[in-house]
This record gives C-alpha cells, structure tokens and sequence, in this order.
C-alpha cells in the first residue's frame, strides 16, 4: 500500500538530486543558471553582516591574544588561551555543556514534532494550543528565568507543593548540585518547545497533500502516514530544529545565569557561563580567548553534525 | 503523538466509542497544556497584583490585597514613565529590524541554496559562523560611534539585524531546499530571472517559513536585553526589557512591581500573537505547495 | 459607536507629547544660564534614594545647576557598563562607584579627574583618602555611610534566650546549638544571591590582620596566601562548620538575601552573615529592624582581640571627558559635606558612621550603627581587604557557596580561591605575579 508513496517520494528525490547535479555541473547553460541566481541577492545582507558583526569579530580575536583592560591592551601571545584552559572548572563545565545541548535539542525535536503534528491534526481545541504552546516563547528568557526560580523554590514553590500533595517529598531542584542544570535544561525546554513547533507546523503544513491522499487510498494508517510521510517530509524542519537547538544548547548562558548563575557553587557552569563570568570580572581578553575556544568545539561538533543531516536531506 | 496515532483523521462515521475516546484525548490534551504552559502565567499575574509584603514570599498563594490599579500605575509611572517611551522605542525597533531581517535573508538564502560555488561555500560558513560566535561588544561600540551611529535607534536596528540574519538565512534555506528546482525553470522560460524570478515567484512561496522567521525575529529583537544595554544606553533610549532593571537590584527587589512589569510587557505581545493568531497560521498553510 | 476609534487616537498623540517632552532634556547647558549635570548610579533602592536627595538638596543651594540621574544596573552587570562608557569617552559628567580593589579597573589616571589637593576633599576623612587613591592621585568623594561586615543578629531572640553576643567562635557556635534548639534557624544563609556567601569570609578579615598583621601588603605583592595561612582559611572552615553542623535554614540553596533579611526581621532566624548597608531599604516594610537587629564583628579566638570589619562607603568621580567641571566640583564638594550627610540621612537612615568631618549620626541612629560605632570608638576595625589591595579574584562567592554546602574542603576552597587570585592579578598586570 506504500508503495505508490514511496514512488512518489522517489520522485521528489530524484527531482531534487537531478536539481543538486544540474547546479554542480559548472559549464552547462551556466551563464543563464548563475544570471538567475546573482550574488547581488547578497549584497544587503552581506553589507551588514560584514560590518557590524565580522569586522568587531576579527578585532576581538586579535584582542584574545592580548591583556586587555578596555583601556589599554598588552600583547601576550597565546597566555590567555592556555590560562583558561587551566581554568579549574572548565572540565565540568564542558561536561554540562554537552549534557545540557543534547538533552534539551533532543526534547525540542521530540516535543516539537509530536506537538507539530498534533497541533496540524483535526483537533478541534488546536487554535488554542497553537497560541499557548508558543506563549513561552513571548516571554523575555529573564522573566522566565525569575518565574520559574520562585515555581522551583524548596517547600513552598509551586512544584514542590503539588509533588507534596501527591506524597511525594520535593527537593531545592536549583539549590541541589544533582538537579540544578537539568532543571534549567526542563525550563529550556519549556520556553523553547513553542519555537521547534512552530517551524514543525511550517514543515508539516509544506509537504504536499497528495502524499496523504496516497497513502489514505491505501488505507494505511496514522502510524503509517507519520512514518513514511510526515517524518521523511518535514526532514527540512527536523534539520533546523536540530541545528538551531543544539549550537543554542551549547553556547547557552542567560538562562542558566538568571536561575542558577553556574551554582551551587560550579556544578552547573557550562562553557559560556565561565566566558561569561571572566568577561564580568574584566578579564576581557581572556572571555575572548574563552569565545575563540567555545567557537572552536562548537564548530568542530556542528560542522559534523551538519554535514550528516545535510546529506540525509538529499537522499530523502 | 500517540494520540494521533490512535485515532483515524478521517472525519465522520464514527463509532460512539471512538468518538468518547477522541473527546477524552482531547480533553486530557488540553488539561495538560494549560497546567504546564498556563500555570506559569497565572503565577506572574497574582504576583504582579499583591503587596510588596506578601509578593516577597514568591509562593503561589491567592492575593491578599488586590492592589491592580496601584502597582499598575506605579510602574507606569516609575522613571517618568520610561515604560510608554521603551513601548515607542521598541516597537519601532522590532518592525525596522524584522524587515530588514526578513527581506535580506531571503534573498541571500535563496541564493546560497541554488548557486553552489566558492562564494557561497564561505557564505555558508559566515552563516555558522554568525550562529557561533557571540558578539564583541566594545569593538561594535568603536566601530558605531566611527560611524556616528551609537546610541541611536538606527545603529541599534543595524545591530539586530546583523544578529539576526544566520538564524533566519538558515530557516529560509532549509526551506527553500524543498521548492523544486522546476518552479524557477518554467519561471526562467518565461523569462524571469534575477531579482523578478526570486520576488514574483519564490518570496510568496515562502510564506509559511516567512511567518515563522517574522516571528522568531520579533520576539528575539523585542525581547532582547543585552543589545539595547550596551548600543542604546540611557533613560530617553529605554526598550522595554531594559526597563526589569527599575524594580530589581543586588540588595532588594520590589516583586511585586517587578512581576506587574513582567506582565506590562508581556501581554502585548501576547495579544498581538492571538489577535493575528489566525492570520499567522492561514499564512502558514496558503503558502503551501500544494504539490 | 464611534468612540472606540477614537480613543486610540488619543493615546497616540498622549504617546507622542510624552515622548517628545522626554527627548527635550539632555546634558548641557541652556540659554538661561542653567547647568545640567548627567549623574550616573546603580540602581539599588537606597542608592537611588541617596542620590535624589544629594540632588534636591544640592540644586535647592544651587538653582543654576540641575542633576539628571541616570540609573544602570548595578552590580558586575553595571561594572561593564561603567567600564564600556568610560573606555569608549561616553561617560555621564559624576558617577556613583565604588571605592578601593573595584576602582583600579577603571584606570583613572586616563578616565577621571584628579581631585589631589582640590578644596572639594576639605571635609574628607583623611582615612578614607587612601581607597580613592590610585598611583597617588585621589579621585573621588564618600557618598554615603560607612558599612559594618560581620553577623546581623536579632536582639529579640537573644532577649529571649537569654544569649549575649559572642567575642569568640565558640561561644559563637555554643549560642547557636541554644538557639536551634529554640526551634530557631542559627545561622541564615542565602546561597541564591551568592554573593552573601562570601561575607562569612570577606569579614573574618579583622581576625586575620589580628593574627598576621602584614597580611595585605604580603598578600599583595604575592608572597602569602589564603591557603596557607592558618587565620585566613577560618573563615572557609567557619562555613563548612556551620554547613555540617545544620545551622543552615532549609532550602539555603536557593533563598535569597531578601528572604533571609526577612527571615532575620521577623526573628525565624537569629544570626545572618551580612553587610549593615542591607538594612535600610527593609525599613520601610520592617519599621523594627532598626531596633531589633544589631551587629557583632565575625568572632575569632581571642577575646582581647574581638573587632569588627568595616566596608568603606562608595565614592562619587568626575569623569575627565565633562564639560562641567566647576559645576561638577561643586557638586562633590557639597557632598562630601556635613550638610550633604544631612540630606542623606534624611532619606536614608545611615547603617554605619560617615566619612566626612563634622557629620553626625542621628540620635535615632540604627541599633547596627550604633554597634558599629561602639567598635569604632574602641579603634577595634579594619576596612575589609579589597579596601586595602588591588587583589580581589572573582570567584569567591561560587567557591564560598560551594564549601558552604559540603561541596568542597575548606582547605581546597581556600586552594582554589589563590588559584582565582593570581589569575586576576595576572590579567591586571600586577607586579610580582608575572
């Protein structure tokens, strides 16, 4: 029964191979192809990416290699790469911040497929649910970093009032060392579910009808129409959510330093929050070390990561 | 999910037991979406309304004093009512930028996703790059005031913009992966190529990831926090997130001031979202290839 | 049904004249001869106030010279701003900071006006000269009361429990096993806002000068550390004692400073590690703080040698890029004035004594003040160390919140904070630290 699916599917495959081949081969019909596509589409945004953003960038990484106060700079080479690799909580913090990365793009894509595509389905309430599963999103990561520190508090917040009325003892969830940074990772979660649902409904409302139909004259069922179409089809959205989630799990700080600012003491620092703190203190040309290093893992977990989901996008 | 799976899409002829056990999904659906998404707010909104006393306890019991009005005119009121100009500051901050954002990373979207090459190669980079990297302050500040354009709204905008764009060029080239290379072939027979083929012909089939861009971009620029701290300092120059740090400082904090700020600036946006709920979401399915 | 449309219009154009009115006001100086000075500060409640009044009362002598506040955020947050304003020649004409280890940073021989010998430090204590004072030059004025460092404690459940305050430890720690078993929390501890953690350490320092009296010069240049000196890590095992021993209210975690000002007010909790400057802005709620808190320094083990350590006022600068100099001058001066304290008092209940010639504390002084003062009067203090050195590492209070819960060894907590400070004194290019 799938497999007029599969043949169209093969077909949107094909089309979109064929695409990738034609734009590959340099020579042919090549001065009309690239006259369609010109670089001049770049210009604006190029314009000021380039000048408010790449240009400081260049000349914080040349700060990286100095002592700098803002006021005057000292070279001192490779000094502050090395200091703050020293740096004695930078082991944990690179643990949280893998932990925290995985854990909270994993739940985005989960949550926000499921809800994606519950919320596209002929639920009669889902207008509703559109609007209060995005409300988290609305809100300032700040407000909900000082909302969600009083929900959490021991004893007479909210979570621990209701875990008590079900006999359930509660906990410090931001005070204790064990709980501290997957409480936020939850929160994270919480805030940001509303995002990954929303780019799921854009996927999933994307992917032409026909497919359904094809599998409905089949007969086949919900499962069978989210396995073999929904889920390969919103392939786009699953790559964005994931990318997005993830480079922002990793270098994430602000919520983590309205709720638990690192603590208890360093337990749940991540890369970022260290930079961070060394940028607080002064130390700036060693937080811009700290950055270079963070873009390095960053890059060298990314590009990997990108490059694996790219090539599933082609095959489909 | 799994109650999608457990119930047929396919509406009519129904079994009334499957139609209890439909309603049930639903109803346990919605339950649980207000408890977890609603719950918070009700926190904020009884917090914002008690008195400075009792909203230090931060827990969730009911006001003892109703104090709407007061604290609602308190905050309005704080700073020579900096919140109505942050509200000015702001929205002109967000519509500007969101433009801004939307337009050009479509156009160089487009372009990174069609033409392969070694320009583009490095665009793809800077893209990453840009999700990467946080940003240098202070030689951002050098460089706008070489400009002329720090502390003003425009040089803030430029800001946001350049923030902005890796995120949304990203979403807008995933998405534009999925439109067939045939829609801009028939559209080059007809002679339409360039900025005509992109603008006439792609842009409007771009309207569900369009929608999502605008509003990923808004709330990121009218939520921000940190930019408008550093490029736009100053009580004239306020947005509205700024405006948090009236009520909360390293020795005392006034909860209850604080949380009706939280809500002041919260609900707006909010009404905007359910009032064009509707509109968002028919942009996001009209837009849709309807293969 | 038209009206509804037009109400919108209304408060559009009510919109536009507020922000057209608030665009008018700038820095400068107008036709009529008035000065505007820009005034910048952090925006705690008690700073606020204390600048309002300082600005009413000076503009009331000096109708020519209006101050326009500018409130930032405070703490580290409103470091960098002060930071990034001064280096990038954007600076407000006066601004609120604070005085010794934090001034250094901002390099005032290049951002400030050098104040050396200018009749606005007439009234200036001469002990006080020495935490604004860089490379010889001094630079700012007190703008507000002195602070006293050691353990608020609340005298009505001393009353009760029959307790008085200790001069050692360990009547310190024989109080506390009487008043946990009044059912009372001993010691309040507020790990949310970790910079209460590191008070318990900050102002041991009175013991730790009593004991190695050369202890900030040789800390200084590098030559001793907290870790292995005897005196200075007390103060991480005073933590770790009070963490093992249960003294701590539940939920230390994640209460806050204000919950355990509030906690100490109300008596569910008899002693609270802390600055006295924190007790003003709770008077307004908690009209009894004034009375029923007082103060003790940090206890050590002789009780001959029982002090207190004290947190010297923050100053106001002159920041060099002003075009207002003689107005600016004019403003500290009448500051760092007896009737500049006055004006403060008025608004803000002074928590410890000033630093200027000729004020006074009020009768009706805080019971903490008076504490203080008694300490003062017996020339039993010592200004808190980041008054006396340029050395401050940064990470005290997460290694203070980390002993404090049983995360850390205070041996290895003190190990790691001289590991913090030789960073710090590394990135500020301090001699002897290489």
């Amino acid at each position: 029964m799938t497999v007029k699916v599969a043949k169209q599917a093969k077909q949107a495959a094909d089309r979109q191979v064929t695409g990738e081949q034609a734009a590959g081969r340099p020579a042919s019909r090549g001065g009309r192809r690239h006259g369609s596509y010109p670089y001049a589409l770049y210009a604006p945004a190029a314009a000021v990416y380039l000048v408010i953003f790449l240009v400081p960038t260049v000349m914080a990484f040349y700060f990286s290699l100095t002592r700098w106060t803002l006021f005057d700079s000292t070279f001192v080479g490779l000094d502050n790469f090395r200091d703050f690799l020293s740096e004695q909580n930078l082991r944990i913090g690179f643990q949280n911040t893998i932990v925290y990365a995985v854990v909270t793009s994993g739940l985005k894509v989960v949550l926000g497929m499921g809800l994606g595509v519950l919320l596209t389905g002929s639920l009669r309430s889902r207008g509703f649910l559109r609007s209060v599963v995005f409300f988290p999103v609305l809100v300032s990561t700040v407000a909900v970093g000082i909302t969600f520190s009083m929900l959490l508090k021991p004893d007479t917040g909210l979570v621990d009032r209701t875990l008590g009325l079900a006999g359930i003892d509660g906990r410090d969830w931001l005070g204790d060392a064990t709980t501290a940074l997957l409480s936020v990772a939850l929160v994270d979660v919480w805030k940001g579910v509303g995002l990954a649902t929303v780019i799921y409904i854009a996927g999933i409302v994307s992917i032409p009808r026909s497919y359904y139909e094809a599998v409905m004259v089949d007969g086949g069922s919900a499962w069978h129409r989210f396995r073999h179409v929904t889920l390969p089809l919103s392939w786009p959205a699953t790559y964005s959510v994931i990318v997005l989630s993830f480079i922002g799990g990793l270098r994430t700080f602000d919520l983590i330093w309205t709720m638990t600012r690192g603590g208890p003491g360093f337990t749940s620092d991540t890369i970022a929050s260290i930079i961070y703190k060394q940028y607080q203190a002064g130390f700036y040309g060693l937080s811009t070390a700290g950055n270079v290093l963070l873009f390095i893992v960053v890059t060298a977990l990314v590009v990997p990561l990108t490059y694996v989901l790219g090539k599933r996008q082609v095959v489909l | 999910m799994s109650l999608m799976s457990r119930n047929r899409m396919s509406r009519g002829r129904m079994h009334p037991m499957r139609r209890f056990k439909r309603f049930a999904a639903e109803l346990l659906a919605l339950t649980v979406a207000t408890v977890v998404f609603l719950v918070p707010f009700a926190f904020m909104l009884l917090t914002a309304v008690k008195n400075e006393e009792q909203a230090t306890d931060l827990d969730f019991a009911w006001p003892a004093e109703w104090r709407i009005v007061q604290n609602f005119t308190e905050v309005i009121q704080a700073r020579d009512h900096v919140l109505l100009r942050a509200y000015i500051n702001s929205t002109i901050l967000t519509v500007a930028s969101v433009t801004l954002i939307v337009i050009f990373a479509a156009m160089a979207a487009f372009v990174l996703q069609r033409r392969q090459g070694k320009l583009s190669s490095a665009a793809n980079f800077l893209v990453l790059t840009g999700l990467i990297i946080p940003p240098a302050i202070v030689p951002t500040i050098w460089l706008l005031q070489k400009l002329g354009l720090f502390k003003t709204l425009p040089g803030l905008t430029l800001v946001e913009v350049a923030y902005g764009l890796p995120y949304a060029v990203l979403l807008f080239r995933a998405f534009i992966a999925a439109i067939p290379r045939e829609m801009d072939e028939a559209a080059m027979i007809d002679g339409c190529g360039g900025f005509r083929l992109f603008f006439q012909v792609i842009f409007p089939l771009l309207r569900p990831v369009t929608v999502t861009v605008i509003l990923t971009s808004s709330v990121a620029v009218f939520n921000d926090f940190v930019n408008p701290l550093y490029f736009l300092p100053g009580d004239d120059n306020a947005t509205v997130q700024v405006t948090l740090y009236n009520f909360q400082s390293q020795y005392n904090t006034q909860w209850n001031l604080l949380f009706m700020d939280i809500v002041l600036i919260t609900v707006p946006p909010l009404l905007v979202f359910v009032f064009f709920n509707r509109k968002i979401v028919t942009g996001m399915t009209a837009g849709a290839l309807k293969g | 049904m038209k009206t509804p449309l037009r109400m919108p219009r209304a408060a559009v154009a009510a919109l536009t004249v507020v922000a057209l009115t608030a665009c008018g006001s700038g820095s400068g100086s107008s036709s009529d001869g008035t000065v505007t000075l820009s005034f910048l500060m952090g925006n705690d409640q008690s700073t606020v106030d204390t600048t309002k009044a300082l600005a009413n009362a000076f503009t009331q002598a000096n109708p020519k010279i209006k101050i326009k506040p500018e409130v930032i955020a405070g703490g580290s947050e409103g470091d960098n701003i002060v930071k990034t304003r001064l280096s990038t020649g954007d600076m407000a004409d006066v601004f609120w900071y604070n005085p010794g280890s934090l001034l250094q940073a901002l390099n005032p021989g290049q951002t400030m006006v050098d104040l050396t010998g200018d009749p606005v430090l007439k009234n200036v204590k001469k002990d006080y000269l020495p935490v604004v004072t860089q490379g010889g030059k001094v630079y700012g004025v007190p703008a507000a009361a002195a602070a006293g460092g050691g353990i608020l404690y609340n005298r009505k459940v001393y009353e009760r429990l029959g307790l008085k305050p200790p001069t050692t430890w360990a009547e310190f720690m024989a109080n506390n096993d009487k008043v946990k078993a009044a059912g009372v929390t001993p010691v309040i501890t507020t790990f949310k806002d970790t910079w209460t953690s590191q008070v318990m350490v900050l102002a041991d320092y009175y013991n730790v000068q009593a004991a190695v009296p050369t202890f900030a010069q040789d800390y200084t240049a590098g030559k001793t550390k907290f870790a292995t000196t005897p005196a200075a890590v007390a103060g991480f095992q005073h933590l770790a004692e009070i963490h093992a021993k249960g003294y701590m209210n539940k939920g230390f975690g994640s209460a806050t400073n204000e919950q355990g000002l509030k906690m100490l007010i109300e008596g569910k909790g008899a002693h609270y590690a802390m600055l006295s400057l924190t007790l003003p802005p709770q008077l307004a709620s908690y009209p009894q703080a004034a009375t029923d808190v007082g103060f003790f320094g940090i206890p050590g083990n002789d009780p001959a040698k029982h002090g207190a350590t004290v947190w010297e006022p923050p100053a106001l600068y002159i920041a060099k890029t002003t075009k207002h100099l003689d107005e600016a001058k004019k403003f500290l001066a009448f500051v760092a004035s007896p009737a500049g304290t006055a004006a403060v008092t008025k608004a803000v209940p002074p928590s410890g004594p000033y630093r200027v010639e000729g004020a006074t504390l009020p009768a009706n002084a805080l019971q903490v003040a008076k504490d203080l003062q008694a300490y003062l009067d017996r020339r039993a203090t010592t200004p808190a160390l980041e008054f006396l050195s340029p050395v401050k590492g940064p990470s005290l209070e997460q290694i203070t919140v980390a002993v404090g819960s049983g995360l850390t060894q205070p041996v290895d907590g003190a190990a790691q904070y001289d590991k913090d400070v030789a960073k710090q004194a590394k990135q500020l290019g301090l001699p002897g630290w290489g």
